[in-house]
C-alpha cells in the first residue's frame, strides 16, 4: 500500500515537472489568443527563451538575470511576430511557423558554439547556479505525506506558473483590461469602435505572451536538461501547448490542469512497466488533444471556443 | 423642432456659431483612385433630427465614418461645438460626445449587454451591480428596456440595437449618428426607434440619421440633406419636402416611383405546395402545414414578420432545406428530398436569389465572371473551365443592368449593394428560369436600384415565369405582386387578391387574424 502511495506520488512529481513548461507556453498562447492572433511561433519563442536564459546563466551564475533574459528573448521573438502581423498585416500562420523555424535555428546555432568553445566541449551552469534551482520545500504543506512530496516541494519555476496562471485568469475576467483584451480578441471592430487601442492591445499581450513562452524554454534548459545545454531540447514541446490552449478551451485555470495531464502523458512510458513502443506514447497528448477536439464541437459553446479575431489582422479602414 | 424652425434660414451661412453641433467644412476622403466624399459641406443643430440621403455608393457612410473617427479626412474641417477638432480615432470622437450606431452592429457577441455597453469605458472601481444600476438607470430615462446580463448572441436584431443606442448614451454621447437603423427592423421596431429618438432630441440631442426609406426620412427628420456621388447637393427642410423632391434631388433627374403590375396571360400551373412541414434547430414547426400554388406569369408575394418561416419556404422549394412532411409539386414531380443539383438535372429550371446575397448569392471575393462561372461550369465539357462565355454574359449584364463596376473581375464585395443585387440577379435571369424565388431583393437598396430590381422582376413575369417575392415593404407588395401569401407563425393565415388588399387588412393576417376577419376589421 504504502509503496503503491509512494510510486503514485514520485509520478505526479514527475509530471508537475514534465508539465511545467507546458503551462507556461499554454499561458503565453492563450494570452496570444486573447489579443486575436494565433501565435504558431511557441515552439521558437521557447528555444529562444531557453538559449538565451541559459547563456545568461551560462555567463552570470545568476537565477534572475538568466529569467530576465529568457523572458527578454521570448518578448523579441514575439516583438517580431506582432510587427509583421499587427503592424504589416502580414499572414498570422506563415509569421507564426517562420518564427518557430527561425527560433529552432537560433538556439541551436548559439548553443553549439557555447559548446565548441568550452574546453571540455560541453556547456554547463556552475554548480552554485544549480543549488539555487533546487526544490523549495514550503514549510508545513511539504511535510504532509505524499501530498507534500506532490505538490509543495517543487523549484521556483512551478510556484511562478501556477501564481501566473491565476493571475492571468483573474485579469482576463475580473478586470476591465481583461474585458477590454476579449472584445479585442473577438470583434476588433466592436473594441475599436469603442475607444479601445487595439493596437496597443494587441503589441501588448503578444509580448507578454512571448515573454511567457521565453519563461518556459529557460525551464526546459535550466531544469529539465539539469543544466545542461542540449541539442534540439526544445522537442515539440511548443506544439504541445499550443494543443493544450484547446484543452483548456482559452481557460488559464484549466491551463494548470491540462499542463499537469499533458506533463503525465508525456513520462508516463517512464512508469508503466508494458513493453509497449515509445511511439504510441508520444502520441497519447495529441490523440487527447483530437478527442478533445471532437467533444468540444459537438457541444458547440461560444463562450469557450477560441476567441472569433483569431487569425485575422484589423484593419481599420478595410471597405 | 421649434429651435429648428428658427434656424432653419440660416442653412447657407457658412458662420460658425457655438450652437451649433457639428459643422462640416470642405471634407475630401478619397479611397486609392475612388473619391468617397469630395468638399461636403454640412451643419447639424442641437435638438433637431438630420436626415442623410443619398443612394448606395454616394458617400454617406465614409462621411459619417470620418465623425466617428474610424476614417481620417484627407482634407477639410470638422468643428464640434464652434471648435475645430481632429478626430484621430474613435476613441477622440467618443470624447467630443459622438456616437455612431453603426449599419452592421459593433457588439461582441460572447460577451454580456453589460459588458458590451461599458466597453472601453473607465470604471473607477464600479462593481457589477453599480455598473447595472447606471444602465437602468439611463435605459428608464429614455424609456428602452434592457437585461444587463444577457449575452449577445441570445438577443434579437431590435434588442442589438437597443445595446447599442444604450452603449452610445452611456459614454454620455450628446450627438448620435444612426447608419440605416431601420433595415432590418420590423415596423413595430422602427416606431419604437424613432419613439427614443424622438425622446433624445427633445433632450437636445442633435440627431443624424442615414435611411433609404424615405417615408421615414419624412416621419422623423427636421431637416434633409442630400448627397450624390459624393457631393453635398443640398439641404432642404423637411417640411417643404416630398418623397418625390427627395428622390430627384438624390438621383439627379426625375424618377417614375410608380410600380407597374403587368396584366400577364396565365401560363398555368407551375408549382404546387402541398401541407408543407419544416422543423427548425430546435425541432418547432417553422412551417406548418403551408399549401398553395405558383402560377406562370404571376408574382406570388408572400408578407409576414420577419422569421415567420419565409426563410425555411425559400429554401424548402429551392432543395437547401430538410421537409419534415408535405410536397411540393412541379410538372408532378416531387422535389422534396431533391438536392438543387438533382433538381437541375431533372429538368426543372429554377433560380432562388436569397436574402443574404454575398453570403449564399454569391463568392464576395471573386470577380462577376468567376461567379456567373459558377453557375455554369457544370456544363461545360472537359476538365477546364472556359471563361469566354461568362466574360461575354458579364459584360452583357454590365450594359443592360448599368452594373458599375471598375471591371468584371474586380470582387463582387467591393461593389454597392444595389449592384451586388444586379449581378445576383441578372445571373439569375440569364439561365431562364420557370420558377424564381427572391427574399427581401431591394433590402438596403436605395431608390433608383429598387425600381430597376421590380422592372426586372415583372420582365421575368411578362416572360411567363412564376415569382414567389418575399417582401417586408407592404406597401411594395400590394402594388407589385398578383396575389398576397400571409404568414403568420408558419402558419398561412390568407393569400388575398392584391388588387383587395390594403396595409391594415395585411397587417391583420400578419399577426394571426384569418383573411375574414382581417377584411371584416378593415371595412
Amino acid at each position: 500500500m504504502n509503496e503503491a502511495l509512494s510510486y503514485v506520488s514520485s509520478f505526479i512529481y514527475a509530471a508537475v515537472l514534465a508539465g511545467t513548461p507546458l503551462l507556461f507556453g499554454t499561458l503565453g498562447e492563450i494570452i496570444t489568443e486573447k489579443a486575436g492572433n494565433l501565435n504558431l511561433g511557441v515552439e521558437g519563442m521557447m528555444y529562444m527563451g531557453a538559449i538565451m536564459g541559459f547563456y545568461a546563466g551560462y555567463v552570470t551564475g545568476s537565477v534572475a538575470l538568466s529569467l530576465i533574459a529568457a523572458l527578454a528573448a521570448g518578448a523579441l521573438g514575439a516583438l517580431i511576430y506582432a510587427f509583421l502581423t499587427v503592424t504589416l498585416k502580414a499572414n498570422q500562420n506563415v509569421t507564426g511557423l517562420t518564427l518557430t523555424i527561425f527560433g529552432g535555428g537560433f538556439a541551436n546555432f548559439i548553443g553549439e558554439n557555447l559548446i565548441l568553445n568550452s574546453p571540455t566541449k560541453s556547456a554547463v551552469l556552475s554548480d552554485a547556479m544549480k543549488a539555487n534551482l533546487k526544490s523549495i520545500n514550503i514549510p508545513l504543506l511539504s511535510d504532509i505525506p505524499y501530498i507534500g512530496r506532490m505538490f509543495f516541494q517543487h523549484n521556483i519555476f512551478v510556484y511562478l506558473g501556477i501564481v501566473l496562471a491565476i493571475a492571468a485568469g483573474w485579469y482576463l475576467h475580473h478586470t476591465r483590461k481583461g474585458l477590454n483584451l476579449r472584445a479585442v480578441g473577438e470583434n476588433p471592430g466592436a473594441a475599436d469602435a469603442a475607444g479601445i487601442n487595439v493596437t496597443l492591445y494587441k503589441y501588448v499581450h503578444i509580448l507578454a505572451g512571448g515573454g511567457l513562452c521565453g519563461l518556459g524554454g529557460a525551464y526546459i534548459a535550466l531544469i529539465t536538461c539539469a543544466g545542461t545545454w542540449t541539442y534540439n531540447c526544445v522537442n515539440g514541446q511548443g506544439w504541445i501547448a499550443v494543443a493544450l490552449v484547446i484543452f483548456a478551451s482559452w481557460s488559464p485555470y484549466k491551463a494548470i490542469l491540462g499542463s499537469l495531464v499533458f506533463g503525465a502523458l508525456s513520462i508516463l512510458r517512464l512508469y508503466i512497466p508494458l513493453n509497449i513502443p515509445t511511439a504510441l506514447f508520444s502520441m497519447l497528448p495529441f490523440l487527447v488533444t483530437a478527442v478533445v477536439l471532437v467533444v468540444s464541437s459537438v457541444r458547440m459553446s461560444k463562450e469557450k471556443a477560441q476567441p472569433k479575431g483569431c487569425g485575422v489582422n484589423y484593419f481599420r479602414e478595410e471597405r | 423642432m421649434q429651435n429648428a424652425k428658427k434656424w432653419g434660414s440660416d442653412v447657407d451661412q457658412p458662420v460658425k456659431q457655438p450652437n451649433l453641433a457639428i459643422e462640416l467644412k470642405g471634407l475630401t476622403k478619397t479611397f486609392g483612385e475612388v473619391i468617397a466624399n469630395k468638399d461636403i459641406d454640412l451643419t447639424l443643430k442641437h435638438g433637431e433630427i438630420l436626415a442623410l440621403l443619398g443612394e448606395n455608393g454616394s458617400g454617406k457612410t465614409t462621411l459619417m465614418n470620418m465623425l466617428s473617427g474610424l476614417y481620417r479626412p484627407d482634407s477639410g474641417e470638422i468643428y464640434v461645438g464652434g471648435r475645430l477638432v481632429d478626430i484621430r480615432s474613435p476613441h477622440d470622437a467618443i470624447a467630443l460626445g459622438i456616437g455612431m450606431i453603426h449599419q452592421h452592429f459593433k457588439l461582441v457577441d460572447v460577451l454580456s449587454v453589460r459588458d458590451n455597453i461599458v466597453l472601453g469605458t473607465k470604471s473607477g472601481g464600479k462593481s457589477r451591480a453599480q455598473l447595472t444600476a447606471e444602465i437602468v438607470e439611463i435605459s428608464e430615462r429614455f424609456g428602452l428596456s434592457v437585461e444587463p446580463d444577457r449575452k449577445i448572441y441570445s438577443l434579437s436584431v431590435g434588442e442589438k440595437q437597443t445595446v447599442e443606442i444604450l452603449k452610445v448614451l452611456y459614454r454620455g454621447a450628446r450627438i448620435l449618428i444612426l447608419d440605416e437603423p431601420t433595415a432590418v427592423l420590423t415596423p413595430q421596431e422602427t416606431e419604437r426607434l424613432f419613439e427614443i429618438l424622438r425622446k433624445m432630441k427633445q433632450q437636445g440631442c442633435a440627431v443624424i440619421i442615414i435611411t433609404h426609406k424615405l417615408n421615414e426620412v419624412l416621419s422623423i427628420s427636421d431637416r434633409v440633406t442630400i448627397l450624390r456621388k459624393g457631393h453635398t447637393i443640398e439641404t432642404v427642410q423637411t417640411a417643404q419636402a416630398t418623397m418625390r423632391s427627395l428622390t430627384e434631388a438624390m438621383v439627379g433627374q426625375s424618377v417614375d416611383l410608380s410600380i407597374h403590375r403587368p396584366e400577364i396571360e396565365d401560363a398555368g400551373r407551375i408549382l404546387d405546395v402541398h401541407h408543407l412541414t419544416v422543423l427548425n434547430e430546435e425541432n418547432v414547426k417553422a412551417l406548418n402545414d403551408v399549401s398553395f400554388e405558383l402560377h406562370g406569369g404571376e408574382i406570388l408575394g408572400v408578407a409576414g414578420v420577419a422569421g415567420s418561416g419565409q426563410k425555411e419556404l425559400c429554401e424548402a422549394i429551392a432543395g437547401l432545406q430538410t421537409v419534415a412532411g408535405g410536397a411540393i409539386l412541379h410538372n408532378d414531380i416531387n422535389l422534396v428530398g431533391l438536392t438543387p443539383r438533382q433538381i437541375i438535372k431533372r429538368g426543372i429550371s429554377m433560380s432562388f436569389i436569397p436574402e443574404d446575397r454575398l453570403g449564399m448569392g454569391l463568392v464576395g471575393s471573386m470577380g462577376m465572371v468567376d461567379n456567373l462561372l459558377l453557375k455554369e461550369y457544370q456544363n461545360q465539357p472537359g476538365i477546364f473551365v472556359d471563361r469566354k462565355p461568362p466574360r461575354k454574359l458579364a459584360k452583357e449584364l454590365i450594359e443592360r443592368l448599368s452594373i458599375v463596376t471598375p471591371d468584371v473581375m474586380t470582387p463582387v464585395k467591393q461593389l454597392s449593394g444595389g449592384n451586388v443585387q444586379k449581378v445576383l440577379l441578372g445571373r439569375e435571369i440569364a439561365s431562364n428560369p420557370r420558377i424564381l424565388i427572391t427574399a427581401y431583393p431591394v433590402r438596403g437598396l436605395d431608390i433608383n436600384s429598387s425600381m430597376t430590381i421590380y422592372r426586372l422582376i415583372n420582365e421575368q413575369k411578362a416572360k411567363g415565369v412564376g415569382v414567389l417575392f418575399i417582401g417586408e415593404d407592404l406597401d411594395v407588395l400590394i402594388e407589385l405582386c398578383d396575389r398576397i401569401m400571409v404568414l403568420c407563425g408558419g402558419k398561412v393565415t390568407g393569400i388575398v387578391n392584391a388588387k383587395e388588399a390594403t396595409k391594415e387588412m395585411l397587417g391583420l393576417m400578419m399577426t394571426g387574424s384569418s383573411r375574414e376577419e382581417a377584411l371584416s376589421h378593415a371595412r
